[in-house]
C-alpha cells in the first residue's frame, strides 16, 4: 500500500470569488462616490464617513465576540460596506454620536440580531439609517450647503435638498417649471453639487461604480435597472399628464438617492431575491412604492422606505418565483 | 456567435497543459488488474478461472444484464487470481488478475493501422457486435454502448451528436484522438449512423481545439451527413443535455432521456472504440488516458491497456511529485478522488490528474451571503442555495418537489460559490434519499 492520499467528492477546483472578494469589489465600486462627497462636503463627510466606518468595524467585533461569541472576522469587507453606506446615507453635519448610534443600530439590530452576515432579513444600513430619520428627524434633514461647507462640520451652512424645495413648492401651489429655476440644472444634479446624503449627490461616480460592479461580475443588471426603470416610466407617465404637478423622470433618477439606493443598497445579496425573475419583481416594487411615496408620502426621498418594505417581500419571492427548470417547458422546434 | 447551451455555466480555467503530446503507447505492465464491473449496470460474470491462459482480446467476462458489458483481456498471459480489490469508487470490487507473457492478440483481431471505410453490416449486426466486444460510453459515465442504439419502440432517432466536447479542465484525451485518429473516428461515426438508422450527425467541439474543428472538418467533406460544429467554450457543454441543448436547441425534458427529443449522444472516444470493434473485431481493452497536473513533469496522453495500474501511468509521465495531496481519477470539475494510486485503468478513465497538496483542500465553509452565484450557473435551472438547505433539514419531500433529480452533478454550484458551502455533496445525499423514496413507491 502506497502513500494515501486526500478523498473528497467532486469537484476539486474552485472559482477565484470569496466573500472577502466579493465585499472589496464593492468597496472599490463605492470610491468614486467617496471621492466626490469629500469634494463636495469636504471635512465633514470625511469626519462622518470616519465615525461611521470605525464604529461599525467595532461594533461588529464586540457583538461577534461578546454576544455572539463567534471569532470576529471584521475585515471580511462586509461591516466596512454597511459603515460606509450609513455614512453616504446621512447628512456631512450629523454629529458624532448620532452616527454612533446609526452604526450600533445597523450593525447590531440590522444585523447581529439575526445572526450576523447571510442571515439578517433588511439592510443593515437602511436600518441604521431609518431609525435615525425617525429618530433624529431635525438633525438627519438639515442639509449642508456642497462646496460652500467643505471646510465645516456641524457649523456648515445648511439649505433643502431640490426634491425637498420642489416637494414643499408643489404643496404651496407653485408650477414646476418656476421652482426649477430655484434648483440647479440636470447636469449640476448629475456631477453632485446640490445637497443631501453625502455620497447620494453624485450619479456620474455611482454609474461608475455600477459600471465596476457589472464588469467584475459582482451584481447583475436585473434589480437596477428594473427600479430605475419603473421610477423612469412611473414619473414620466404622470409628467406627460401634466408637467406642472410633476417632475420629469430623469429629475426624479438623479435625487434623492434612486441610484444609490439602486446600485448599492438595493443590490445588497443577503436582502436581495436569488432568481433573475425575482430581481426584477424586486426592483419593480421598489422603483413603483419609491415613486408612490415620493407623490403621495410626507417623505420626499422615499428610497429607504421602498427598500426596506421590499427586503421584507423577498422570502415570499423566493418562495414562488422560480428560475425556469432545463427541461420543464417543452419548446422543441 | 458560436452557439453554446443557454441556461447557467462557468469557465474553470482550461490548463490543456497536454493538449500538444501526441498519443504515446504505454508499455504493456507485468500484470493487470482487470474489474469485471467497469460500466454502469450489472456487473459482468467471470468466465476464466485461476490458472488458464488468455490471450489479447479474449472474453474473460461475461455481460451480466440488458445493462452490463462483456469484459474482455487486455494482455496475453496467465490468470493467477480472482479476488476483490480496490478500484477507483474506492470499494472493493471482484476482479481479474492476469499475469502478462508476450503480447498474443486473438487470431480475430485485425492488427493493421489500415483505415477500412466500408462497413456492409446491418444496423442489428453492429448493435449486436458493439455489444460482444464490450463497448461502453468513454465520456466517463460508461453507459454500455449498444444500449443507447437499441432505440426503444415508439421512438425514432433523428440526429445523432458525436461529443468531442471535452469540458473539464486539464483533460485532452479526446483532443488527441480526434487529431490523430479523426478519420477512424468519423467513420466510427457513419457506423453509428447506420446502427441508428439516421442521416445526420454532428460533432461538436468547443471552440478551444480550433486546430481538431479545422483537421475534422476537413474530414467530415468526405462523408455525407457529418457536420463538425464549433462551440463557444462553456462548462458543462459536455453534458449530453446541454450538448444537444447547444447544438439542434432542443431541451431532453426533465427526467427524460436524449431519445425523447431524437437525440443519441456518443462520445469520440466511443466512435473510435465502434470503428475499432465493427472494422477491426477489436474489443475495447484500451483507451487514451491523458495524466496530467501542474506539477507532473511531462504531461502526456497514453495509449493504455485496461486493467494497468494508475502508478505506473504516473510513473511514465516522470513518477510521482513530492507534493501530491490529491489523484484524482477524471478531470478537476467532475472526476473521482482516489485514495491510493494502486487501482487499476478501466474502460471510464479519461484521465488522471495530480493535485499538489496546497490546493487539494477546500476553504473554510461560512454561512451562505445569499448572492445567487450558484442559482446564476447552475445549467439545469435549479436552487443549488435551496437544495442544499432542505437536504440538511432532511426534507426529501421539497427537495424532490424542487427537482433535485435533475441535477446532473457537474459540481459549477460548488465551484462558483464564495462561501465555500458544499453545495453539491448535500445535493447528491438529497438524491440518494429522494431515489430510495421514489423507488419505495414503485414497488
Amino acid at each position: 500500500m502506497s502513500k494515501l492520499f486526500t478523498v473528497s467528492p467532486s469537484p476539486h477546483n474552485y472559482g477565484k470569488d470569496t466573500v472577502r472578494s466579493l465585499m472589496y469589489g464593492v468597496i472599490i465600486a463605492l470610491i468614486p462616490t467617496l471621492a466626490i462627497s469629500l469634494y463636495f462636503f469636504g471635512l465633514g463627510a470625511l469626519i462622518v464617513t470616519l465615525v461611521s466606518v470605525v464604529s461599525a468595524l467595532i461594533f461588529e467585533y464586540l457583538i461577534t465576540k461578546f454576544l455572539l461569541k463567534k471569532q470576529p472576522d471584521i475585515l471580511d469587507g462586509s461591516a466596512l460596506i454597511t459603515g460606509l453606506l450609513l455614512a453616504f446615507n446621512v447628512p456631512s453635519n450629523l454629529p458624532i454620536i448620532i452616527i454612533i448610534i446609526g452604526a450600533l443600530v445597523a450593525i447590531g439590530i440590522g444585523k447581529m440580531t439575526f445572526g450576523g452576515l447571510g442571515n439578517n432579513p433588511f439592510n443593515p444600513a437602511l436600518v441604521g439609517r431609518v431609525f435615525l430619520l425617525i429618530s433624529f428627524p431635525v438633525q438627519m434633514t438639515s442639509w449642508p450647503l456642497p462646496i460652500q461647507s467643505r471646510m465645516h462640520y456641524l457649523d456648515a451652512m445648511t439649505g433643502a435638498t431640490p426634491l425637498g424645495i420642489v416637494k414643499e413648492g408643489i404643496k404651496n401651489g407653485e408650477k414646476v417649471s418656476d421652482l426649477m429655476s430655484q434648483i440647479p440644472s440636470h447636469m449640476q444634479l448629475f456631477i453632485g453639487n446640490m445637497g443631501g446624503s453625502l455620497g447620494e449627490v453624485a450619479g456620474i461616480a455611482i454609474l461608475l461604480g455600477l459600471a465596476w460592479l457589472l464588469y467584475k461580475k459582482v451584481i447583475t443588471w436585473h434589480i437596477p435597472i428594473s427600479m430605475i426603470g419603473t421610477i423612469v416610466i412611473f414619473t414620466g407617465i404622470l409628467w406627460l399628464i401634466n408637467p406642472d404637478k410633476y417632475l420629469d423622470p430623469l429629475f426624479h433618477v438623479l435625487t434623492g438617492g434612486v441610484l444609490l439606493g439602486a446600485v448599492f443598497m438595493a443590490t445588497d445579496y443577503v436582502t436581495s431575491p436569488m432568481t433573475h425573475k425575482g430581481m426584477i419583481i424586486f426592483g419593480i416594487g421598489i422603483g413603483f412604492l419609491t415613486v408612490i411615496i415620493r407623490i403621495f408620502g410626507a417623505y420626499p426621498e422615499g428610497v429607504s422606505f421602498a427598500i426596506l418594505i421590499m427586503n421584507a417581500f423577498v422570502p415570499l419571492i423566493n418562495m414562488y418565483v422560480k428560475p425556469k427548470r432545463f427541461g420543464e417547458v417543452i419548446n422543441n422546434g | 456567435m458560436l452557439k453554446t447551451f443557454s441556461k447557467g455555466g462557468v469557465h474553470p480555467a482550461e490548463n490543456k497543459l497536454s493538449a500538444e503530446q501526441s498519443i504515446k503507447t504505454l508499455p504493456i505492465p507485468k500484470t493487470v488488474t482487470i474489474p469485471i464491473s467497469q460500466h454502469i449496470g450489472a456487473p459482468a460474470t467471470v468466465i476464466v478461472k485461476k490458472n488458464d491462459i488468455v490471450k489479447v482480446g479474449q472474453i474473460i467476462a461475461q455481460s451480466g444484464g440488458f445493462v452490463s458489458a462483456n469484459i474482455h483481456s487486455s494482455v496475453s498471459g496467465k490468470v493467477t487470481k480472482i479476488d476483490s480489490f480496490m478500484d477507483s469508487s474506492g470499494y472493493k470490487k471482484q476482479a481479474v488478475v492476469i499475469d502478462v507473457e508476450g503480447d498474443e492478440w486473438d487470431e480475430s483481431i485485425v492488427k493493421n493501422n489500415e483505415v477500412i471505410r466500408d462497413c456492409n453490416l446491418s444496423s442489428e449486426e453492429i448493435i449486436k457486435k458493439v455489444g460482444e466486444l464490450g463497448i461502453v460510453g468513454l465520456g466517463g459515465a460508461t453507459f454500455p454502448s449498444q444500449v443507447k442504439l437499441s432505440v426503444p419502440k415508439g421512438m425514432t432517432a433523428e440526429v445523432l451528436i458525436i461529443n468531442g466536447v471535452e469540458c473539464e479542465p486539464y483533460l485532452t484525451s479526446d483532443h488527441r484522438l480526434m487529431l490523430e485518429k479523426g478519420l477512424e473516428m468519423l467513420v466510427g461515426t457513419s457506423i453509428l449512423m447506420k446502427a441508428l438508422n439516421v442521416t445526420k450527425a454532428i460533432v461538436g467541439i468547443e471552440n478551444n481545439k480550433k486546430d481538431a474543428i479545422e483537421h475534422l472538418t476537413k474530414l467530415s467533406e468526405k462523408f455525407s451527413g457529418i457536420e463538425v460544429q464549433a462551440l463557444k467554450v462553456k462548462y458543462p457543454q459536455g453534458g449530453e443535455k446541454q450538448l444537444i441543448k447547444a447544438l439542434i436547441n432542443r431541451e431532453v425534458p426533465s427526467g427524460g432521456l436524449p431519445i425523447a427529443v431524437g437525440a443519441v449522444v456518443h462520445n469520440v472516444g466511443t466512435a473510435y472504440a465502434v470503428y475499432e470493434a465493427v472494422q477491426k473485431n477489436k474489443p475495447l481493452f484500451e483507451r487514451v488516458v491523458s495524466v496530467t497536473g501542474k506539477s507532473v513533469k511531462n504531461p502526456s496522453n497514453y495509449l493504455t491497456r485496461i486493467g494497468t495500474s494508475v502508478s505506473e501511468l504516473i510513473e511514465a509521465a516522470g513518477g510521482l511529485p513530492e507534493d501530491t495531496g490529491k489523484v484524482i481519477s477524471g478531470g478537476p470539475m467532475m472526476g473521482k478522488a482516489l485514495n491510493t494510486i494502486d487501482v487499476p485503468v478501466t474502460k471510464g478513465t479519461s484521465g488522471v490528474l495530480i493535485i499538489p497538496e496546497g490546493e487539494s483542500r477546500r476553504g473554510k465553509v461560512s454561512d451562505c451571503i445569499r448572492c445567487s452565484k450558484c442559482v446564476s450557473v447552475c445549467p439545469m435551472g435549479l436552487e443549488p442555495f435551496l437544495l442544499m438547505t432542505v437536504a440538511e433539514k432532511q426534507n426529501y419531500e421539497r427537495a424532490e418537489k424542487e427537482k433535485t433529480m435533475d441535477c446532473i452533478e457537474c459540481g459549477s454550484c460548488s465551484y462558483t460559490c464564495p462561501s465555500n458551502r458544499p453545495l453539491l455533496d448535500y445535493i447528491r445525499l438529497s438524491k440518494f434519499e429522494v431515489g430510495k423514496i421514489m423507488r419505495s413507491r414503485k414497488s
